[in-house]
């Protein structure tokens, strides 16, 4: 069938929409002026400024802090888990539940864990941030590494257990490697989505230990500064090149299996 | 013969055991945590709305109906109304401007299609409030659309701190969830379907209402609700690009948490979020199994 | 009457279709036969306006064809997948063409009513795609395509998908519709015995080229290019150079054939495997000796393999029933000269 030409408009607004923003922030990030709007002359001024900004480097300290640990807390209890939920339960009230901390709006999760901290009395700080954002991580984990599993050779696992391999045994030496793929996918899905979280990490964190989105959220609530430019054009490089290193590494996975 | 069904069941027995070490082993550790960060802070959510609210916050546990009559008082529900709106309009601007992307996409040759997409995602994948402040950066009083307009002898507007850009703001950060299970139906089409229909005679148009609209409903009503699901309870947009009034539901439930310190109201709001969502969640499934 | 000339078509370097010319009667049973690739169904869907060729003309009975969209084209096509539409039932899918000639309601409910009595569906009018076995889902599929009454309908690859029993219904079924309704059918096939029990005529298609143009037993009997020779049916082929009493072959001597094609014209000859006579023993005589390397029995005739000295592939003989010559036996293979086909090579 052909493709009908006038399809073509929406299909370049669409892209226009997108990246215009984008491309306007990248470049204004060089403007050598004061002001975040009107282009004055080419500089990198404003990230020698970022560069000296404490309370950027403490935000993006406390980010990735949280963003790990609650990646390796995720990664391990989701792979577990989905192994779980595919080889040992046919519960679909507990697929319904892994799933949930996915569908769930930010805001209903973010004042539920806010209540429930004061409830146990617990202060805030990184680690309730952590945790909190192991609860989302865990389902994307969950989700990602049981995809794979369904699409995993069942015989292989069984031949194991047939030349008398434990099912510790098959798990780690069976099971796992075969998981591998999926399991890394889901734990750079777990670390990215930490990473940009904001609502959640705005009600657990504590005011003294604001997370990089947090200070970029009172930045540009209290104000729009030329900073902000260069910091975003900085997490926009760092984006971009994860994703397209992760969909080249895929499509060499894909082009190898 | 008796020798065989004892060892039988011992081995039933010994293999029972070594299921249940496995669910114990695999799902105990994911499914206490649940339990105690996802399912018991819900539970709590959902029970303060039956609760009275403390003199200087937290609760007084004494049963009311009073958060719910509250829901009902125009000045909350002109903004649960309003957030409905303007996340439908997100979503229909979406869904419009999504489709005939997806269904581009969807026909490139295979080159193509996987570039496409990935540049649909990539804005995706980009921290959610850099892309919202390049907004403010082309829209604001001074911003570049402004001064292009002013090169031109027009304006200055004001474009920020409105419904409009809120909207705006809505479409520009979930189009991609808009585009991807669209095109994901529209590919998994049968193209013979389409051809099928021209050859009895239909045109572009009809073959479209007739055979191409029905069939990828699914992901039409997925793209739908993966748009207006996190733009109804959305508070950072409409703070930022619409001016910082309480102007849709989640700065609602946002300021009684943080502000006003109504926790028993403010887990109300939540709730009429969360039941809005059942019901489209409902009318995915309805939709997906009609399909 | 459906005129096409001299249509070419390419796709990148590959050659689809190379100045296809030809005339395709009125009411006849029409077949487009070849191996995938061979631009068959590049023409079909050129036909039914999906593509366009690079240049060309397509007439049906003296109108232009090719300046039409698809959708305008007095023209159906009957999908190798169906193309059923999965969510409409059996009688929205018949009746969806006669929707969009916009013809008055009771007209669409009798003439869908109809068809459906004609292919024996009328029980599932109800029912989805899904529902039907394979054979119905075809039914379905040419209802909806006949009941427009086209002046011309194609059918790519019709029985592909149906196995064996069920083929064999269809095949009789659709040629008595193709005599009720009279109109042309072009089938698209790769199957030569579909495309010789259907048809009136075959055309044979290799590397985007018509080969032949034939009725069926002229085609099988006398292949007029190599392609043909060793494409349709199961040939015996000997190469070598044309002479007064058949092929002076390379290697196995002189082969009776008859041909009016000039003495020393580099030729192939074709001997079908039923026309090779066999007799058992040394010492008969026989234009071919040698032994039997194999024989099969396929129930109504066994196919012998026999390895001449000088040739590297066996011959084939096929004989009526079952046949009391074992493996390793000498025999010796004979035919009328009137069964030697010389090709021109």
């Amino acid at each position: 069938m052909r493709r009908p030409r006038l399809l073509y408009v929406p299909f370049w607004a669409t892209y226009l929409f997108l990246y215009a923003p984008i491309a306007v922030l990248v470049f204004m990030s060089f403007n050598s002026g004061d002001s975040p709007y009107s282009f004055e002359g080419f500089s990198l001024k404003w990230y020698g400024e970022l560069a000296g900004n404490a309370e950027i480097r403490h935000g993006l300290v406390n980010t990735l802090v949280v963003a790990l640990g609650a990646t390796v807390l995720a990664t391990v209890l989701g792979t577990l888990l989905a192994v779980g939920m595919a080889r040992h339960s046919r519960s679909k009230l507990l697929d319904a539940v892994s799933v949930l901390p996915a569908v769930l709006p930010d805001l209903v999760l973010a004042i539920g864990l806010l209540v429930f901290y004061g409830m146990i009395k617990m202060t805030l700080g990184l680690h309730s941030v952590l945790l909190a954002h192991t609860v989302f991580g865990m389902a994307f984990v969950a989700a990602v590494v049981r995809t794979r599993l369904t699409h995993a050779d069942t015989s292989l696992e069984e031949a194991s257990r047939d030349l008398g391999a434990g099912p510790v045994t098959t798990f780690l030496r069976i099971t796992l490697p075969q998981l591998a793929p999926g399991i890394a996918a889901g734990a750079l899905l777990a670390f990215t989505l930490s990473v940009d979280e904001f609502v959640i990490a705005f009600f657990t964190a504590a005011p003294t230990e604001p997370t990089l989105p947090i200070v970029i959220y009172s930045m540009v609530r209290f104000g729009v500064t030329p900073e902000i430019n260069a910091l975003a054009t900085l997490l926009l490089a760092v984006s971009f090149t994860v994703v397209i290193v992760a969909q080249r590494m895929t499509r060499l996975t894909e082009s190898l299996s | 013969m008796t020798r065989s069904t004892v060892s039988g069941a011992a081995a039933a027995s010994r293999s029972r055991r070594s299921r249940a070490l496995g669910r114990l082993v695999f799902l105990g550790p994911g499914l206490t945590y649940l339990i105690v960060l996802l399912l018991i802070p819900l539970a709590l959510v959902l029970s303060y709305t039956l609760f009275r609210r403390g003199r200087f916050g937290g609760v007084v546990y004494e049963a009311t109906g009073e958060n719910f009559t509250r829901l009902f008082d125009p000045l909350y529900l002109d903004v649960i109304l309003g957030s409905l709106r303007l996340a439908t309009i997100a979503t229909v601007i979406a869904l419009l401007v999504g489709y005939p992307t997806a269904y581009l996409i969807a026909m490139l040759p295979r080159k193509w299609k996987t570039v496409a997409l990935v540049a649909i995602v990539l804005p995706f994948w980009t921290n959610f409030l850099v892309r919202i402040y390049a907004w403010i950066v082309l829209l604001s009083g001074p911003g570049l659309v402004n001064s292009t307009l002013g090169e031109l002898g027009l304006g200055p507007f004001e474009f920020l701190y409105n419904q409009g850009t809120i909207v705006t703001g809505l479409v520009y950060s979930y189009l991609p969830l808009m585009v991807l299970p669209l095109y994901a139906a529209i590919e998994k089409l049968d193209p013979q379907l389409r051809e099928a229909s021209a050859n009895l005679g239909a045109r572009p148009a009809r073959t479209f209402v007739s055979v191409t609209l029905p069939l990828t409903l699914p992901g039409v009503v997925t793209g739908c609700l993966f748009v207006f699901v996190p733009s109804f309870g959305n508070f950072i947009i409409p703070e930022l690009l619409g001016g910082g009034r309480s102007i849709m539901v989640g700065n609602l439930i946002r300021d009684q948490f943080l502000k006003a310190r109504d926790w028993p109201f403010g887990s109300t709001l939540a709730l009429a979020l969360i039941a809005v969502l059942v019901v489209l969640l409902l009318l995915q499934a309805w939709s997906a199994r009609r399909a | 009457m459906l005129q096409i000339t001299g249509v070419s078509r390419r796709f990148g370097d590959v050659t689809a279709l190379a100045d296809v010319s030809l005339e395709i009667r009125q009411g006849e049973f029409f077949a487009l036969l070849g191996p995938s690739g061979c631009g068959k169904t590049t023409l079909l869907r050129i036909l039914a306006g999906f593509e366009s060729p690079d240049s060309g003309a397509v007439t049906l009975d003296g109108e232009d064809l090719l300046g039409r969209p698809a959708h305008r084209r007095p023209v159906n096509l009957m999908f190798q997948s169906y193309a059923l539409f999965p969510h409409m039932t059996v009688a929205r899918n018949v009746a969806y063409g006669l929707e969009r000639e916009k013809l008055p309601k009771a007209e669409v409910r009798s003439r869908v009513a109809e068809v459906l009595e004609k292919v024996g569906l009328s029980a599932m009018a109800g029912r989805r795609p899904q529902q039907l076995s394979g054979g119905q889902r075809q039914r379905v599929a040419l209802a909806r395509a006949i009941v427009k009454r086209p002046r011309l309908l194609l059918l790519d690859e019709p029985l592909s998908a149906l196995d064996k029993k069920v083929r064999a219904e269809m095949q009789l079924e659709l040629k008595r519709l193709q005599h009720e309704v009279g109109i042309t059918f072009v089938v698209v096939t790769h199957d030569q015995e579909e495309a010789m029990s259907l048809a009136d005529r075959i055309a044979v298609f290799s590397a985007g080229r018509v080969e032949q143009v034939d009725a069926p037993v002229a085609l099988y009997e006398r292949p007029r290019t190599p392609f043909v020779a060793g494409f349709v049916g199961a040939n015996n082929i000997f190469s070598g150079r044309a002479c007064s009493v058949g092929l002076a072959s390379d290697g196995l001597g002189v082969l009776p054939g008859s041909s009016d094609l000039p003495d020393g014209t580099p030729a192939l000859l074709a001997v079908r495997p039923e026309r090779l006579r066999l007799d058992g023993g040394r010492d008969g005589e026989g234009v071919l000796k040698g032994e039997v390397a194999d024989v099969s029995f396929y129930g109504g005739v066994s196919h012998v393999s026999v390895a001449v000295p000088g040739r590297a592939e066996p011959v084939l003989a096929a004989t009526q029933g079952a046949t009391p010559i074992r493996a390793g036996a000498q025999v010796n293979l004979s035919w009328a000269a009137g069964d030697g086909v010389l090709v021109p090579q």
